[in-house]
C-alpha cells in the first residue's frame, strides 16, 4: 500500500513499474522490465488486481480482470454455440407430436441424446445463460481494472522522459553532432503538418496524436455490457411481448396483450406470385425451376380502439384508428406495438353446401349451407323436410373408442351426423358425412346429404410484439460500434525528441501499426538532420524489412 | 485505502451477482408467468349461454365462482366434467358457482356435449376468444378459483384428478 | 443484357487469373534500399489486371443489378461472387497500402475459388421472395461480405506467414496441418472441376426413393451416384448405380457431391505430390523467400483489425435491424445467425489473444486459418447443409 515516489518528484501508486511522469523503471525485474524493449501495455501502470491479492473478494475480481479467463470464457461460449447447430432447436420444429418424441423420431439416439442434455433449448439454458453473466461481469471487471491506471498514467506523463525509459522503447535512436534549430523547427513544423499535438519543455518535445484511440476497447466493452442490460430486461414483465395472432378474413379479433383495448379486422388477404408472362422477363429461368414464388402477400386489415369502457366477452364498441396492409419487412405500428406478417393459411373452408337428395330418383330438395364455425342446430327447408345437425366435428378423427371426434375447433376436415326428415321418414335418418365418405350407421337410408360446394377463406397469421428493451440494445450496440471503430481505426502515437547534451534522442511507440508509424516518422524527420531511428526489435535493421 | 478498494470491489461484485441471479431466476420462471396472478383481481367478462342467459363475472360477488376453461377435443376436460357436475349440485346452495367456458366451439357441439354429460351448471362459449386472451388461456384445461370478493385464490392447470380435490377447491372459495 | 452481364464475369475471371503469373514474377525481385516504394514492373501490371478485373466485375455486378431490378446479392451465386468481388478489392486495398505482391499470389487464387465454387451454383437471375423485398438486403448483405472478404485477406496473408515459417525438412504437426489446409483448396477446386465436367457432359440419373417419413420421392442426380438415397430406385437407363445406399435422414444426393470432391481432392493432392515431390507446403516456400515475417504478420492482423468493425456492422448490427422488422426479433438463435456470432467471437479472441506477444507470429497465423474456416463453414455448411430460415439450401 506503499506509494513510491520517483527520482523525478512525482508519487506513484503502489505496484507501478514505469513512473507515471517521466518513465523510469521503478520495479525491476518484473515480466515488464526484463525484455530489452519494455512492454509499455498499460504504460507500465499499476494494475490494480495485480496488486491487491489478499481476500477472497481480491481473489474473484482478479480472476474476473484476468484477459486470458475473457478469452476461455469466449472461446468456451463459442464452441457451446457451434453444438446447438447440430440438430434444430426446438423453436423450428415442426409441432407436430411432443417434443421429445420428435427428437427421438426423427434423429435416432443421437436425437434422444440431444433432447436428454437440454441442447434442444441450448440458450435459454442456465449453463448457457451463466456463461454469457461470466463474460458479462469480466467485461466489467477488466475494464474497471484497467482503464483507471491507463487514464491516469496517460495524464501524468510528462514531456521529458527518464534515459530508461527511452532507450527501452521499440523505436530508439540517437543522432550525435550538431542538429540545427533549423531542423528542429522542421521536425516541429511537419508533425504539426501530421496532426500531431506538440508539447514542448525546455526544448524538448513530445508529440502525441490519437490518445483517444485508446479508450476505444473500453468504450466498446460498455456498449456490450449496455446491450446485455438490455437483453436481461426482457425478463421484466411487461418489457416483452411476443403473441400470435389469428384472424380470419371478415373477423374483427381483440389483440392480446393490449387490455381489450385494440382490435384488428381482417378485411382481405392476398397472396401474389410471380408470373412469367407479366413480370420481369429475366426471371424466367428461375421461375421455370423453382415453380411458384411468392411475390407479394399482404394482410390489409383495420385497427380499432376501443370506445369507453367495456368487459371481456362483450360486443365492444370501437372506433377505426386506421387501416392498412401488413406485409413482410412492413409491420403495422401503434403505441408501443407492432404487428407483424408472419404466417397465413390460404383457403380454410369456410361454408359447405349440401343438398338434401333421395338416393333412388336423384332428385333433390333443397340445399343448406352450413357456417363452419357457427352451424346452426336445425336447417329447415320446404314441404315438411328439414335436416338435424346432430353433432358436428370440424377437425374429424376416429377416436381411440372407434367413435367420431374433433382434435380441434378450425374445420380442417368437417364432419357431420345429420337427421334428416322427410315425409316418407318423419322419424329422421341418421347419417354421418366427412370429406369423401358417407356412412349409414343405422341401415340404408333413403336420403343422403349430397356435397354440394365449399367456400374459403384466407387465414393471417400475425405475430404481436412490444419490446422496450429494443432502445436500450440499439443503443448498446451503437456505443459498442464507436467503440470499436475508436480503437481499430485510429492509433495512438507518441514521438519523444530530447536533447541530451549535444545528443539528440529520438524514441516513439504506438498500440498498433508499427509500419504506420515508422513511415511516419520517416516523411517528419525528412530534410533534417536529425537520423531515423531503429527498430530495435527487428533483427535486420533495414527500416521495414524488405518488401515485396 | 485498502478499506475502501476492498468495499468499492465487494458492491460491484454483489451488484454482479444480483443481476445474474435475477437473469437466472427470471429465465427459469418464465414459463410459469401467468397473464392472471394469483392474488389478484379476475378480468371481469360477460358471456351468453346455452340458454341464452348472460353471465357477467362481477355479478356474482359475495359469492364463489369456480371458473373451468375447457374444448370439446380436451380428453382431460372430458374426465373432469362429471367432478364439477356433482360437486356444483352439492355447493350451489352453498354460495359456489361453476361457470365453464367453452374456447369458442359452435353451439351444435357445445350443446351436444353439455347433454351428453348432462351438465347441470352453466356453460357459456368464447365466441371470439376475448375472454380467453383477457385470461391467458393457452393449454387446456385450466380452472381459476375466485373468491366472493373477485380475487383469484388458486389456478389449477391440467385435469382435476379426482372429485375429492374439487371438493377441496369449493370449500376454498366457499364465501 | 443477360449476355453482356455474365460475360463480365467471365471477363473479371479471366483477368484475375492473369494477374497471378505477374504477381509471381515481381516477389523475384529483391527490394533496393533506398526509401521510395519500389514497385516492380511485374507487380505494377499485376495489379493493373486486378484492377481491370475488378472492375469488370463491378460491371457485372451492375447490370444485373439492373436486370434483375435489385442487388444481385440474393442468392447463393450471387453472394458468393460479390464475396469473392470484395475479396480482390479487399486485396487491393491492402496492397497499395503495403505493396506486397505476394500477397496477390496467394489472395487472387483463394479469389478464383470463390468464384469458380459460386458458378457450381443455379446461375438463375430470381426474383425476390417478399422476405426480401427490402433495402436492408442491399445493406446488410453487401457489408457482411466486404467484412468477411477484409477478414479474409488475413487468411492469405497467414498462408504466407505459415509456409515461410515452417520447417519443412522434416515431419511435424504443423507441416501436417499445412498440407490438410492445402488439401482443402485444392478439394473446392476437386468439387468446380467434377461439377464442371458432369454438367459440361449434361449427365443426369434420376432415382426413385422412399424418404424418412415413408414417402415416396423422385431426386436427380448431376454426378454418377456412388451413394444412393434410401431404397433407391434408378430410372435413367445405362447411368451408374449407387456402390451403397445411406438411410432416410441423410442428404444423399449432397452427400455424393460431397464424396466427389474430396475424392477428386485426394486425386489431385496426390498428383501435385508425385509431380512436385514434395509437400505442398515446401513448394510453394522458395516463393516466399523475400517476404519480411513481420509485415506478414501485420498485413494479416490488420485485416483483421479493418475487417472485424465491418463484419460487426454487417454480420451483426444490420442484420439484427432487418431481423427485427422482418421476423419480429432482432435475434432468433438460427444456425446462420448462430455461426455468425461464433465468427464474431472468434476473431474477438483473436484481437484479445495478440495482446499478449507470445500470440503474434505463427500461433496468430493459425488463428486466422481457423477463423477463415469458420466463415467458410458459415457459407457452405450452414447455408447448404443445414436447413434453416436463412440458408439458400438447394440440393
Amino acid at each position: 500500500m506503499n506509494q513510491v515516489k520517483c527520482d523525478c518528484g512525482h508519487v506513484n501508486p503502489h505496484g507501478t513499474i514505469l513512473c507515471e511522469a517521466c518513465g523510469k523503471i521503478i520495479e525491476d525485474g518484473t515480466q515488464i522490465t526484463a525484455e530489452p524493449v519494455i512492454d509499455m501495455r498499460y504504460e507500465g501502470s499499476a494494475r490494480r488486481s495485480q496488486t491487491y491479492n489478499k481476500s477472497m473478494i481480491d481473489k474473484v475480481w482478479n480472476f474476473f480482470s484476468s484477459v486470458k479467463v475473457g478469452v476461455w470464457l469466449i472461446i468456451v461460449t463459442l464452441i457451446a454455440s457451434s453444438l446447438g447447430t447440430i440438430l434444430p432447436q426446438e423453436m423450428y420444429i415442426p409441432t407436430i407430436m411432443p417434443v421429445a418424441e420428435y427428437y427421438e423420431d426423427q434423429y435416432g439416439w443421437f436425437g434422444r441424446l440431444y433432447y436428454d442434455l437440454g441442447f434442444h433449448n441450448l440458450y435459454s439454458s442456465w449453463w448457457y445463460l451463466l456463461l454469457i453473466a461470466a463474460i458479462g461481469v469480466s467485461l466489467v471487471i477488466c475494464s474497471l481494472d484497467r482503464v483507471v491506471p491507463l487514464y491516469r498514467a496517460l495524464k501524468k506523463q510528462r514531456v521529458i522522459r527518464h534515459e530508461s525509459f527511452l532507450q527501452r522503447q521499440r523505436i530508439y535512436g540517437i543522432t550525435t553532432g550538431s542538429v540545427s534549430d533549423q531542423s528542429y523547427e522542421l521536425v516541429k513544423e511537419q508533425l504539426k503538418k501530421k496532426r500531431y499535438n506538440i508539447r514542448e519543455d525546455n526544448g524538448n518535445v513530445l508529440a502525441e496524436k490519437g490518445r483517444f484511440s485508446r479508450w476505444g476497447p473500453y468504450v466498446n466493452h460498455v456498449g456490450l455490457i449496455i446491450f446485455l442490460i438490455g437483453s436481461m430486461l426482457r425478463f421484466v414483465p411487461g418489457m416483452y411481448i411476443d403473441e400470435i395472432l389469428w384472424v380470419r378474413e371478415g373477423e374483427t379479433k381483440v389483440i392480446p396483450e393490449t387490455d381489450g383495448q385494440y382490435y384488428l379486422k381482417n378485411v382481405d388477404f392476398k397472396l401474389e406470385v410471380y408470373d412469367k408472362e407479366t413480370d420481369n422477363e429475366a426471371f424466367g429461368d428461375a421461375l421455370d425451376n423453382a415453380g411458384m414464388v411468392a411475390k407479394n402477400y399482404q394482410s390489409d386489415v383495420i385497427l380499432y380502439k376501443t370506445k369507453g369502457n367495456t368487459v371481456a366477452g362483450d360486443e365492444p364498441e370501437l372506433e377505426e384508428v386506421e387501416s392498412s396492409s401488413i406485409r413482410v419487412n412492413q409491420p403495422l405500428k401503434f403505441e408501443k406495438f407492432a404487428l407483424y406478417q408472419v404466417n397465413y393459411k390460404l383457403d380454410e373452408l369456410f361454408k359447405m353446401s349440401f343438398l338434401l337428395t333421395n338416393k333412388s330418383t336423384g332428385e333433390t330438395f333443397g340445399d343448406i349451407t352450413i357456417n363452419l364455425n357457427d352451424p346452426e342446430k336445425l336447417y329447415e327447408l320446404d314441404n315438411d323436410y328439414s335436416v338435424e345437425l346432430m353433432s358436428y366435428f370440424p377437425d374429424f378423427e376416429f377416436g381411440e373408442d372407434g367413435n367420431p371426434t374433433t382434435k380441434s375447433r378450425v374445420p380442417n376436415n368437417p364432419a357431420f351426423v345429420f337427421k334428416m326428415y322427410s315425409p316418407e321418414k318423419p322419424e329422421g335418418e341418421v347419417s354421418f358425412v366427412a370429406i369423401q365418405q358417407t356412412i349409414e350407421p343405422l341401415g340404408d337410408n333413403e336420403y343422403k346429404m349430397a356435397f354440394n360446394g365449399i367456400e374459403t377463406k384466407d387465414v393471417t397469421g400475425l405475430t404481436v410484439r412490444k419490446d422496450l428493451t429494443l432502445w436500450i440494445i440499439g443503443f448498446g450496440g451503437l456505443i459498442f460500434m464507436i467503440g470499436v471503430v475508436q480503437g481499430a481505426y485510429w492509433n495512438h502515437r507518441r514521438i519523444w525528441i530530447q536533447r541530451k547534451g549535444d545528443e539528440v534522442w529520438v524514441a516513439a511507440h504506438t498500440n498498433k501499426n508499427w509500419f504506420g508509424l515508422k513511415k511516419e516518422i520517416q516523411l517528419v524527420l525528412a530534410g533534417t538532420e536529425i537520423k531515423e531511428p531503429m527498430d530495435q526489435m527487428k533483427e535486420n535493421q533495414v527500416d521495414e524489412g524488405e518488401k515485396d | 485505502m485498502k478499506k475502501q478498494r476492498l468495499l468499492i470491489r465487494t458492491v460491484i461484485l454483489l451488484l454482479l451477482g444480483a443481476a445474474v441471479a435475477y437473469t437466472l431466476y427470471a429465465n427459469f420462471t418464465k414459463d410459469e408467468v401467468q397473464k392472471v396472478e394469483v392474488g389478484k383481481k379476475a378480468p371481469d367478462f360477460v358471456l351468453t349461454d346455452l340458454k341464452g342467459e348472460k353471465h357477467q363475472l362481477s355479478d356474482y360477488e359475495g359469492e364463489g365462482v369456480l371458473l373451468n376453461f375447457w374444448a370439446t377435443w380436451c380428453k382431460p376436460c372430458e374426465k373432469e366434467m362429471p367432478f364439477l357436475n356433482n360437486q356444483y349440485q352439492a355447493y350451489k346452495d352453498q354460495g359456489v358457482h361453476v361457470i365453464a367456458v367453452n374456447v369458442g366451439e359452435s353451439n351444435v357441439a357445445v350443446s351436444d356435449f353439455s347433454k351428453r354429460y348432462d351438465l347441470q351448471f352453466p356453460i357459456v362459449t368464447d365466441k371470439d376468444s376475448q375472454v380467453m386472451t383477457a385470461y391467458g388461456v393457452d393449454p387446456l384445461p385450466i380452472t381459476f378459483l375466485i373468491d366472493k370478493q373477485g380475487n383469484v385464490v388458486e389456478i389449477h392447470t391440467g385435469q382435476i384428478v379426482a372429485e375429492a380435490d374439487v371438493t377441496e377447491m369449493m370449500e376454498k372459495i366457499k364465501p | 443484357m443477360i449476355t453482356l452481364s455474365e460475360n463480365l464475369l467471365y471477363i473479371a475471371f479471366i483477368l484475375y487469373l492473369l494477374s497471378i503469373p505477374f504477381f509471381g514474377g515481381a516477389i523475384k525481385q529483391k527490394r533496393n534500399l533506398d526509401h521510395q516504394q519500389n514497385s516492380s514492373k511485374w507487380s505494377t501490371i499485376g495489379i493493373v489486371i486486378s484492377i481491370l478485373g475488378f472492375a469488370a466485375q463491378l460491371g457485372f455486378f451492375f447490370t444485373r443489378w439492373s436486370i434483375a431490378g435489385h442487388a444481385p446479392v440474393s442468392n447463393l451465386f450471387e453472394f458468393t461472387t460479390f464475396f469473392g468481388m470484395c475479396l480482390v478489392g479487399a486485396f487491393i486495398i491492402i496492397y497499395f497500402i503495403y505493396k506486397t505482391p505476394l500477397l496477390g499470389l496467394f489472395t487472387m487464387p483463394i479469389a478464383l475459388l470463390v468464384i469458380a465454387f459460386a458458378s457450381m451454383f443455379p446461375t438463375d437471375i430470381s426474383p425476390l421472395i417478399p422476405a426480401l423485398q427490402s433495402d436492408w438486403l442491399h445493406i446488410h448483405v453487401t457489408t457482411v461480405a466486404l467484412g468477411e472478404a477484409i477478414l479474409a485477406v488475413s487468411f492469405g496473408a497467414a498462408l504466407i506467414y505459415l509456409v515461410k515459417v515452417i520447417d519443412q525438412t522434416k515431419n511435424s504437426k504443423s507441416t501436417t496441418w499445412l498440407e490438410v489446409v492445402m488439401y482443402g483448396l485444392i478439394a473446392t477446386l476437386g468439387f468446380v472441376i467434377v461439377v464442371s465436367a458432369f454438367s459440361f457432359a449434361d449427365y443426369k440419373a434420376e432415382f426413385n426413393w422412399v424418404d424418412k417419413n415413408d414417402n415416396e420421392a423422385k431426386v436427380e442426380y448431376h454426378l454418377p451416384a456412388l451413394v444412393g438415397p434410401n431404397q433407391g430406385e434408378l430410372l435413367t437407363d445405362g447411368k451408374m448405380e449407387p456402390l451403397v445406399s445411406v438411410p432416410g435422414i441423410i442428404n444423399a444426393k449432397k452427400l455424393n457431391t460431397v464424396i466427389w470432391s474430396f475424392g477428386a481432392g485426394i486425386l489431385l493432392y496426390g498428383l501435385l505430390r508425385l509431380v512436385l515431390r514434395k509437400r505442398i507446403g515446401a513448394a510453394l516456400k522458395p516463393f516466399t523467400k523475400n517476404i519480411n515475417l513481420d509485415l506478414v504478420d501485420e498485413i494479416s492482423y490488420r485485416s483483421v483489425l479493418i475487417g472485424f468493425p465491418v463484419f460487426t456492422l454487417g454480420g451483426l448490427i444490420f442484420a439484427m435491424i432487418w431481423a427485427q422488422i422482418a421476423w419480429t426479433r432482432f435475434w432468433g438463435w438460427d444456425p446462420k445467425e448462430v455461426w455468425a456470432l461464433i465468427t464474431w467471437l472468434f476473431y474477438a479472441a483473436f484481437l484479445h489473444l495478440r495482446l499478449s506477444k507470445g500470440w503474434h507470429g505463427e500461433k496468430s497465423a493459425w488463428l486466422a486459418v481457423i477463423g477463415f474456416i469458420i466463415i467458410m463453414f458459415n457459407l457452405v455448411a450452414v447455408n447448404l447443409v443445414i436447413a434453416g430460415l436463412h440458408s439458400y439450401a438447394g440440393s
